[in-house]
């Protein structure tokens, strides 16, 4: 089933949103008005769209540490992510959480994790309540290559297994935790491989082309759905910048490869696509750019002007008081 | 009223809480075989089935944290760690995780999940299956932190640990399971945070914990003999905890001394002793005392194991020792 031109374009206009928001996160952080870590998504953003635009809204998705590409997608609000990375009160987490930790549960975004594997357990967990509610609803959880490590990986891709959850494990292998590259990471040098393992379906996808992750997605979300079990997805790809937004950990990566996969940039891909294809005209296209560069603004506006949080906030929100006995 | 066993007024609790509603269900590594948590979950797998008494493979971490995905989604899971030891292996998802949430997402979603930690220790078993890791627990902003130590509060602090919309580790000891007390049929919840005096007094202040409240009343009784009037109180919660009640005590008494069977170094003792010294220092007319494990591993051997655990008899010692000074 082809992807009709209206959703294509709403994908452009997403994927540059992204593109964008990093850009300008990246900018303000190298100028010092923005305080933490920022772990810059650029390079990946077909992943998140291709994925997120199968999702619905009570579907439940994991984020991490470089996770503004995943909140992005799923409909959260490029204001409170912005106000959230300058630490301000009307962020989504009142400045509590920072770059990493941005998350919006009204629209079934169920955190972003700063440890990392941590958020494949809970997406299992949020596939339990899932199974165990009936209905259709499906939990994916996006990490890179460096979580297929971690104790919780494994751990994870078996519960969901043998118990058959309805749970996508997204996995973004962009090839390096931080400067440690995945074939001297991983034994064997497959992912599939370990996804296999325990008995889970995989299929591996050109992370930079958006409509193949989309294609790709949309079955196996609609295969999740009913109920057979869990899927691998990896999808490879390369992140443009380093680790994070700082210049304290050198970015080792050879120079030719971060130009190489440069080349392989997935919005010029999707843009020469639809200009070929008669989706969008280059006038068009400029259009939807100058339409997102201007919501960037806003969102930075916003956060410029929003409050601090007071001081004394610090020590609240470390228990509900709802519920409470 | 009815007199029970502590272990019956577990089961019936678990019955109740799963029975009355139907985001409760009951996940952990043997849940579904009693005689491996002492009885405790006699019945519940036939009544509810494997959907809500969920057995696990040994995967602590993962297991954890599909609990707290769970919870997140509407849940209200109660997790059983069958020996507290094993808690070591899922501090990620319990520290990192479901204690930090509520906060690091700027108060939008908590996580309503009780964590059931068995104190197993005795018999022999060694340093990996006999420890009582009540402080480490009781460190961690986010977490609450009970121990019944009658079938009473046993019944109502687990009623009330569900109900809970934080997490809260929910600590009994399997030396209590064969102690019986009072229990009403009916459902009724014990308020967190909230200690108990279990005998008045003028001469000392004895805060006991868990089993020890147990041995604290043998305690008493002996002393009385000799003319010393203990007052006992048994906080119950250890976060949050009954301050003013410890307080109140103390500037009564003018005596502290703190029984709890974790270790002494930055243990519960050590807690409740600084409390005093800051809040009703010029009250106190002698050094505070404290009954603990020594700062060593649990070992084998029964005659190793009699030295290593407190009973009455250091209990009463440790009293007479400070009413000397």
């Amino acid at each position: 089933m082809a992807i009709d031109n209206a959703e294509l374009i709403r994908m452009y206009r997403t994927m540059l949103t992204i593109r964008r928001f990093e850009e300008r996160a990246s900018k303000e952080f190298r100028g010092g008005s923005v305080p933490g870590l920022v772990h810059s998504y650029i390079g990946q953003e077909a992943i998140a769209v291709g994925v997120c635009f199968n999702l619905r809204k009570d579907d439940r998705m994991v984020s991490n540490h470089r996770g503004h590409g995943h909140l992005i997608s799923k409909g959260a609000d490029i204001r409170r992510m912005m106000a959230e990375i300058y630490g301000k009160r009307t962020g989504y987490c009142k400045g509590k959480g920072g770059s990493m930790h941005i998350a919006d549960f009204s629209i079934g975004i169920l955190g972003a994790n700063g440890i990392v594997a941590a958020g494949l357990p809970i997406a299992t967990g949020a596939a339990l309540a899932a199974h165990l509610e009936g209905g259709d609803r499906i939990a994916a959880v996006f990490f890179g290559d460096g979580a297929c490590q971690e104790g919780e990986f494994q751990e994870s891709l078996n519960l969901a297994s043998i118990w058959k959850l309805p749970i996508i494990f997204v996995c973004e292998n962009n090839q390096y935790g931080v400067n440690t590259h995945y074939q001297y990471a991983i034994a064997g040098g497959s992912i599939p491989r370990r996804a296999r393992a325990y008995n889970l379906p995989v299929r591996t996808v050109d992370g930079n082309d958006v409509v193949a992750v989309y294609e790709a997605a949309r079955e196996v979300v609609a295969r999740t759905r009913t109920h057979v079990g869990p899927y691998f997805l990896e999808f490879k790809t390369y992140r443009w910048y380093p680790h994070f937004e700082s210049d304290a950990i050198p970015d080792l990566r050879p120079r030719e490869e971060i130009a190489a996969w440069k080349k392989k940039d997935p919005i010029k891909r999707l843009a020469k696509r639809l200009l070929k294809e008669g989706v969008a005209t280059a006038r068009e296209l400029e259009a939807i750019n100058e339409e997102v560069l201007g919501r960037i603004d806003e969102a930075v506006k916003y956060a410029v002007e929003s409050p601090l949080p007071r001081p004394e906030d610090a020590l609240e929100d470390v228990y509900s008081t709802q519920g409470i006995s | 009223m009815r007199t029970i066993p502590y272990v019956q007024a577990i089961n019936e609790t678990l019955h109740q809480a799963i029975a009355g509603d139907e985001r409760v269900f009951l996940i952990g590594a043997g849940v579904t075989t009693p005689w491996y948590v002492g009885g405790t979950t006699v019945g519940l797998l036939d009544r509810f089935g494997p959907e809500r008494i969920i057995d696990t493979p040994v995967s602590e971490n993962a297991v954890t944290g599909a609990a707290i995905g769970a919870a997140l989604a509407g849940m209200r899971p109660i997790l059983m760690h069958s020996r507290m030891d094993f808690m070591f292996y899922a501090m990620d998802q319990i520290a990192n995780q479901a204690a930090n949430w509520y906060y690091m997402f700027g108060g939008q979603l908590s996580v309503p999940l009780t964590i059931w930690a068995i104190v197993n220790r005795g018999g022999e078993q060694a340093a990996q299956h006999s420890q009582s890791l009540q402080a480490m627990f009781t460190h961690i902003p986010g977490l609450k932190v009970v121990m019944p130590a009658t079938p009473y509060d046993a019944k109502g602090l687990l009623l009330a640990s569900i109900a809970d919309d934080n997490p809260v580790i929910y600590i009994d000891d399997r030396w209590l399971y064969e102690k019986t007390g009072e229990v009403p049929e009916e459902m009724f919840t014990v308020p967190l945070g909230k200690g108990i005096v279990r005998k008045d007094g003028k001469d000392v202040t004895l805060v006991a914990t868990s089993y020890l409240v147990t041995e604290a009343i043998k305690a008493a009784a002996t002393l009385e003999k000799e003319g010393i009037d203990v007052e006992l109180i048994d906080p119950r919660s250890l976060k949050p905890l009954d301050e003013d009640l410890l307080l109140k005590s103390v500037k009564k008494t003018g005596r502290l001394v703190i029984a709890d069977g974790g270790w002494k170094t930055a243990g519960i003792g050590a807690e409740l002793a600084a409390l005093a010294v800051e809040k009703a220092f010029k009250y106190l007319k002698s050094p505070v005392g404290r009954v603990s494990l020594p700062d060593a591993p649990a070992p084998a051997s029964p005659t190793l194991e009699k030295r290593y655990y407190p009973d009455a008899d250091s209990i009463a010692a440790s009293v007479r020792e400070i009413l000397k000074s």
